[in-house]
């Protein structure tokens, strides 16, 4: 019944707009009006929303930052994090600089220069000073760019630390992902996709010589101000190791590895306590007591990043970073390989 | 200069006058470079409403995850079961969305309509080099754009690794249904797809180079065929890679080759491959992905250069500059690739280089927008649809460049690298430019194309509407990703952290659904005008371009008599000393007058 319904609706609305056109044809006739044609009225009309939409996006950008800046990941918990956001902030000022500035300049233009029938353009085609300076200027700022980030990415991958950094292998598959720590030796045993079998589930040389003391875990813990060294493998598809709020990420890749190193500078415990975390918090809890769901606690979080199959959205891993203290009881509670298999 | 003497070529004339065209031969299987622009067009606006309707159908995904839509069993059946989107549906439409929208729409919908119709119209030449190849072009794009669409139906559902369809994922069956029969489907499509693009862009260089009338020179061409013709020598160093990518693949896939595939175990089978590398994949991949971009790209800036010129009552701005600017984006497009895979696990030097190659394209884009925004200064506009379009797609260029700088900056990259951050950069920059300079370019030569004119009071409705959303639909974007929220997630509701950011999605929908609406008034437009719509005068924007000074009405050869000589640049407006506030590049210069 509603398709019936529907079909008619859509049927007079084509007979009406028919219509409609048919009358603007005649009247288009009668008059003589070529309606293509852009008169002075046109361009003053749309010389103003020019405008008016320039300064629109303009404050319809800053009404955004101001409204949804509160929602952006909190401040970085890994020492490199902080060098990537000093960046990213330096970048950031520039290109809102030029977003604002040449936005406005377009649509004042746009505006400013509308046509009038009487009027007459400036014949102008080139001007060599010009076109140098604004080849050159950008030049330099790129080049002040490049080299702030090149310094930056080189220092977030080839850190240097003074403390060996702890070895943890993430292991991803399709929708899961399993942390291989590396024990007492601080070196994974080898492993390879076709030793898996059992219990067996992330593929270890149990007879290899580092691999008695690995442990698997299902939660990622990490000890606060010690340099980790995640080194990365995949099981059947290509997944991605995102930890936003350590500014990492990294591909799984099958048939290699790959690794991505930081040190976790704030805990657990106390991101927490930060008042924007605090504050995301409670508007999160808003939200979700109003629809009923259980509340929610603020955590460290590894997602899967890379496209990966149907519950690619659901592939996720807790992270908690505690003392060295408290890092060294939960160590010590953990299975062996040589104690599992 | 090379340059070609047309005129004496009666033989040519001769032979069409004589031929006698049935409805196969002028409609179908055209050999005339206008009808085949034509063709390209419409399939290309065909695909483009597929290729919308799919991106509304996963916005309402995203926005209402937990609701059920009817419309959306209507539409999907089995994939949404009681309305309800399956996530492997969701994954399908994302990876079509983008396979439709960057080949189908941006890149033959757009290159192959526009070069086709206006490199023998704008340098001055009876048709293209091969109009048989010219056919072939179409009809290679025409059978991939079935089998596309073919794909949907099969029983596994389409390919839905994502656009860039990364081994292992798009290789192994057991990891997706849609690895199946739908995605060797779609690399069948995607083969006929490159054949016919490669067959094409061959012939707008041989055209453009060998066929210029009298007096065209280089420095004389309009700035849309440069922009073309680096496309298409784009198009011919680039795509054969991604072939060769797509033939290993469906090796891998069907052979039991190794290429992309070693050491996996999945859905419990332990495969025998060993050796290969998904790496290699992205290599081959993005060596064509990035300069596709600028295979979208440059024709759309092209026709801005033309529209707003000719609009503007003024030379464009520095066009030897603007000129300049094209083959340095072109060449540096091709030594960037790497910017897609700062953290796929490649040697971080790599890194360092792809960095420095990427920023430095921002200098000759950045001399393109001020050229743009100089060309403004001063002038007398008209707003026309086409120009207003034009200015739209300077303000999304540099609104989606800018944050390119970010993204191409490795060390930045590695926190917003698969976000949705990098889904509003690209769909400003390169989607909403790119389709900006697609409209322009209608709104400005139906009148070339069907003999008649487009209703302008409609075209400027669809162009603010258009423009506001576009503008709602991705500016959002930058703060979902800032907030973490990964791209091609099916729901976000997994993620608490995640419950604040969903009132922007709702936003983003709506606004999707208001822009995927208004386009409505856009084929409303389209097919009125071409039927009923007011006859076109012989030159309605008062504009330079050689295609002006053919008649209205088709004709095999374009022009009646011999083809006109070319004596000036093609931006002599409000020349000094002209009456006229244009003069055609075909008027000779007067006694003591400068040329550019």
């Amino acid at each position: 019944m509603t398709g019936l319904l529907m079909v008619i609706v859509l049927a007079l609305a084509v007979f009406a707009a028919a219509q409609i056109m048919r009358i603007y044809e005649l009247s288009a006739k009668v008059s003589q009006v070529r309606e293509y044609e852009v008169t002075d009225k046109d361009n003053s009309n749309q010389g103003r929303m020019m405008l008016v939409f320039g300064i629109g996006l303009v404050v319809a950008f800053f009404w955004m930052v101001a409204t949804w800046g509160e929602i952006m990941l909190p401040k970085p918990s890994s020492m490199h994090g902080v060098e990537i956001d000093r960046l990213w902030d330096i970048s950031m000022g520039m290109i809102i600089f030029m977003f604002v500035v040449v936005q406005l300049v377009t649509f004042y233009f746009a505006f400013k220069y509308r046509g009038r029938k009487d009027g007459k353009a400036t014949f102008y085609e080139h001007n060599d000073r010009l076109e140098f300076i604004w080849t050159i200027v950008p030049a330099i700022v790129l080049a002040v760019l490049i080299i702030y980030g090149l310094t930056t990415w080189s220092n977030v991958m080839n850190p240097e630390n003074e403390e060996e950094p702890m070895v943890v292998e993430l292991y991803a598959q399709q929708f899961k992902w399993t942390a291989r720590y590396s024990g007492d030796d601080n070196t994974l045993g080898f492993a390879n996709v076709r030793l898996i079998g059992g219990a067996n589930i992330v593929g270890v040389d149990t007879l290899h010589v580092n691999s008695a003391d690995d442990f698997l875990a299902t939660e990622i813990h990490l000890p606060v101000g010690r340099p980790v060294l995640f080194k990365f493998r995949a099981q059947d598809v290509i997944h991605s190791a995102y930890m936003p709020h350590f500014r990492a990420q990294m591909n799984c890749v099958p048939g290699m590895e790959t690794h991505f190193q930081f040190t976790p500078t704030i805990t657990t415990a106390e991101i927490r306590q930060d008042a924007d975390v605090q504050g995301k918090v409670a508007r999160i809890n808003a939200i979700r007591q109003a629809k009923g769901l259980e509340l929610y606690e603020y955590d460290y979080l590894l997602l899967c990043n890379k496209i990966c199959g149907s519950a690619h959205y659901n592939m996720q891993m807790n992270i908690v970073v505690e003392t060295q203290a408290e890092y060294d009881a939960w160590a010590k509670e953990q299975k062996t390989i040589a104690e599992t298999l | 200069m090379a340059s070609h003497e047309h005129g004496n070529d009666h033989a040519h004339d001769h032979d069409h006058e004589h031929h006698v065209e049935n409805f196969w031969t002028k409609y179908i299987f055209s050999m005339d470079h206008k009808m085949i622009g034509k063709q390209f067009l419409i399939t290309g606006m065909f695909m483009g409403v597929v290729g919308v309707f799919m991106s509304m159908l996963f916005r309402l995904q995203l926005a209402w995850p937990d609701e059920k839509f009817a419309i959306l069993q209507t539409f999907l059946g089995k994939w949404a079961p009681e309305g309800q989107m399956d996530p492997n549906m969701y994954l399908a439409l994302v990876t079509i969305h983008g396979t439709i929208m960057v080949f189908f729409v941006l890149t033959a919908g757009l290159s192959g309509t526009f070069s086709n119709l206006l490199i023998p119209l704008q340098i001055g030449a009876r048709d293209m080099a091969s109009g048989f190849l010219n056919m072939l072009s179409y009809w290679f794009f025409a059978a991939s754009s079935v089998i596309m669409l073919v794909s949907l139906f099969v029983e596994t559902g389409p390919a839905s690794g994502g656009w860039t369809v990364y081994p292992p994922l798009s290789a192994l069956p057991q990891a997706m249904p849609g690895s199946g029969t739908g995605m060797t489907l779609w690399l069948v499509s995607m083969t006929l797809f490159i054949a016919g693009s490669l067959l094409g862009s061959l012939n707008y260089i041989v055209t453009i180079i060998n066929l210029r009338t009298k007096g065209m020179a280089m420095t004389r061409l309009p700035l849309t065929i440069w922009a073309f013709l680096v496309t298409a020598i784009l198009g011919v160093l680039s795509f054969p890679v991604l072939l060769s990518a797509a033939l290993l693949l469906m090796f891998d896939r069907l052979l039991g080759t190794s290429f992309y595939l070693s050491d996996i175990m999945v859905a419990g089978e332990l495969l025998h491959n060993e050796g290969g590398s998904p790496v290699l994949y992205e290599h081959l991949f993005w060596f064509l992905g990035h300069p596709e971009v600028y295979i979208i790209l440059l024709p759309a800036l092209g026709i801005t250069s033309e529209v707003i010129a000719t609009n503007s009552r003024k030379p464009i701005f520095g066009y030897r500059a603007m000129i300049g600017s094209i083959l340095a984006i072109a060449f540096l497009s091709f030594i960037v690739w790497g910017h897609h895979m700062f953290i796929t696990g490649m040697n971080p030097f790599l890194g360092s280089v792809f960095t420095f190659t990427t920023l430095l394209i921002a200098i000759p884009s950045a001399v393109k927008a001020f050229n743009y925004i100089t060309t403004l200064w001063k002038g007398n506009i008209q707003f026309t649809p086409a120009m207003l379009f034009s200015i739209g797609l300077v303000s999304t260029f540099v609104a989606g460049g800018l944050t390119g700088i970010i993204l191409g900056d490795s060390a930045l990259d590695i926190n917003v690298h698969d976000t949705y951050f990098v889904v509003a950069h690209f769909h400003i920059v390169m989607g909403l430019s790119a389709i900006f300079g697609m409209f322009a370019g209608v709104y400005h030569w139906f009148p070339k194309m069907y003999r008649r004119m487009m209703h302008k009071g409609l075209g400027y409705v669809h162009f603010w509407i258009t423009f506001i959303s576009a503008y709602g639909v991705f500016f959002p974007m930058h703060f979902t990703g800032l907030a973490g929220l990964p791209r091609r997630y099916y729901s976000n509701a997994e993620f608490p952290i995640f419950d604040e950011i969903q009132d922007i999605n709702v936003i983003i929908t709506m606004f999707a659904i208001l822009g995927g609406l208004a386009q409505l008034i856009f084929f409303f437009n389209f097919f009125y005008s071409m039927w009923r719509g007011p006859k076109a005068p012989q030159n309605p924007w008062r504009s330079n371009t050689l295609e002006w000074t053919t008649p209205v009405e088709h004709m095999h050869g374009n022009w009646p008599g011999e083809i006109p000589e070319v004596y000036r640049w093609p931006y002599d407006y409000s020349k000094p000393g002209h009456e006229e506030d244009f003069v055609p590049q075909s008027t000779p210069l007067k006694d003591g007058e400068v040329g550019h």
